[in-house]
């Protein structure tokens, strides 16, 4: 499998019982990519990203990973791959140094108590790094998942919906994080539903509804409001 | 290997910090044996007789309870997701749980056992050391069938009541041995307890080696 696409979908389908969250998704994501995936609620977005992510086993379909079937090599495949979700995985009783520091062993992070200071500092948290993750708000949860994402340098980075919660401050230190990951080679995939915020660094915008991409195009091709407008702000209604 | 001791310290430093599991497991397994003790207390039974299986019973049920709050842990913030994205194997997440929840119920054990043997008048001897290790083949075999069935319940609507449900069915066998192994130490003329114990080892290797396959299927989402 060429590895010039970060992540390569063919055919992914997903089913719950009788209800089918992805019903055949084919997509290529090049390297270097920024690609924002815009989507109504329970249109496929979050259940795309976790199979991407070897959270969950597609019902059929192959996908590949820096040309690396999931399937067959899914720990490899897992090092490639910063997932960030509504929830960010961080031990309330640990501090972010504590929880980071965790998370630089599972990944085998060299020079982690550097990166960790260096990240901490970016999202912000250089002077709570010792307070306990549960004495965080919301957006300070946010900010050490945003370092624990980067943490190990992904080359794929998937995140789903995280702006939920980030203040404006927050928010431009993420996006420009991002952008600086993008410069640097790596991947980006992004959900959400805020059309403005998906599209300042996409350079590609695909929007998915029913459990299949139905649109794709540049980030800023004016089709993509378009698109937008038909699939989802329509959908609203439908 | 590295990523599996990082996953049990993380676990042993999380509870030194809010110590829910290990108190839960201590004080449940000590409000047990006291509740029996009182119960027998008039009735004329031979406590001797009984303390076997008062003590596993203390056991068990405190090893739910530690597995159903070691479980709690991972689920809150959905940690456990942050632990499936991790580049290790399931089978190596696998151990790491089973080896933290092991380490509690150890621990809880080592506190539980000399109380069982002062409510019971008995003596503190080599005996009491063999019982000791009767309970950490009993308690590796729970901690092993247990981990796998704390995942299981958690998908559960009622997955404080399902644990339970599921883990003490499958953990009777490993009670009746571990009773009889203990009943054999403890109680005069009970009887040879060599064959209980190679069972008890047999069903722990059994439980352990099954979970560990089927643990992959056990988190899928």
């Amino acid at each position: 499998m060429s590895a010039t696409f970060a992540l390569r979908a063919e055919d992914v389908r997903k089913t719950f019982g009788h209800f089918t969250a992805l019903a055949g998704v084919t997509l290529d994501v090049k390297r270097g990519e920024f690609l924002t995936l815009f989507g109504r609620n329970g249109a496929g977005k979050t259940t795309f990203l976790k199979i991407a992510a070897t959270l969950m086993r597609a019902t059929h379909g192959k996908l590949w990973i820096e040309g690396i079937d999931i399937r067959e090599q899914p720990e490899e495949t897992r090092r490639h791959i910063g997932f960030l979700s509504h929830n960010t995985y961080l031990y309330r009783d640990l501090n972010p140094v504590e929880n980071l520091r965790f998370f630089a062993q599972l990944y085998g992070v060299s020079n982690a108590e550097e990166r960790i200071r260096s990240l901490l500092d970016r999202v912000g948290l250089k002077r709570r790094a010792s307070d306990p993750v549960r004495a965080f708000s919301r957006g300070l949860h946010q900010r050490v998942g945003i370092a624990r994402v980067m943490l190990h340098e992904p080359s794929l980075i998937l995140l789903d919906e995280p702006y939920t919660g980030l203040d404006a401050n927050a928010a431009e230190t993420l996006t420009t994080m991002l952008q600086e990951n993008v410069a640097a080679g790596r991947t980006v995939i992004l959900t959400t539903h805020d059309l403005e915020q998906g599209l300042r660094s996409a350079t590609r915008a695909a929007i998915i509804d029913r459990g299949k991409i139905v649109f794709a195009a540049p980030g800023n091709d004016p089709t993509v409001r378009e698109a937008y407008d038909q699939f989802i702000r329509v959908g609203l209604t439908r | 290997m590295k990523a599996i001791w990082s996953i049990i310290f993380k676990d042993v430093v999380v509870e030194l910090r809010n110590k829910e599991t290990l108190s839960a497991m201590i004080m449940f397994a000590i409000l047990i044996l006291v509740i029996f003790s009182f119960a027998f207390e008039s009735s004329g039974v031979d406590k001797n007789a009984i303390a076997p299986g008062c003590l596993w019973v203390a056991f068990s049920f405190a090893a739910i309870l530690g597995l159903n709050r070691s479980l709690a842990k991972e689920l809150d913030n959905e940690c456990l997701q942050g632990l499936l994205l991790a580049p290790l194997s399931r089978g190596e997440l696998y151990i790491a749980k089973v080896a933290g929840n092991f380490i509690f119920m150890l621990v809880a054990e080592l506190v539980i056992l000399p109380l069982f043997v002062v409510i019971n008048n008995l003596k503190f001897d080599l005996q009491l050391l063999k019982v000791t290790g009767i309970g950490f083949l009993g308690m590796l075999a729970i901690a092993s069938v247990g981990t796998i069935l704390s995942v299981l319940s958690s998908a559960t609507r009622m997955k404080e009541v399902m644990q339970p449900v599921l883990q003490i069915p499958l953990t009777i066998p490993v009670v009746i041995c571990a009773v009889e192994a203990t009943a054999g130490l403890l109680i005069p003329d009970y009887g040879e307890n060599s064959s209980w114990l190679s069972i008890l080892a047999g069903f722990t290797i059994v439980y352990l080696a099954v979970s560990y396959l089927l643990f992959e299927f056990a988190v899928e989402d």
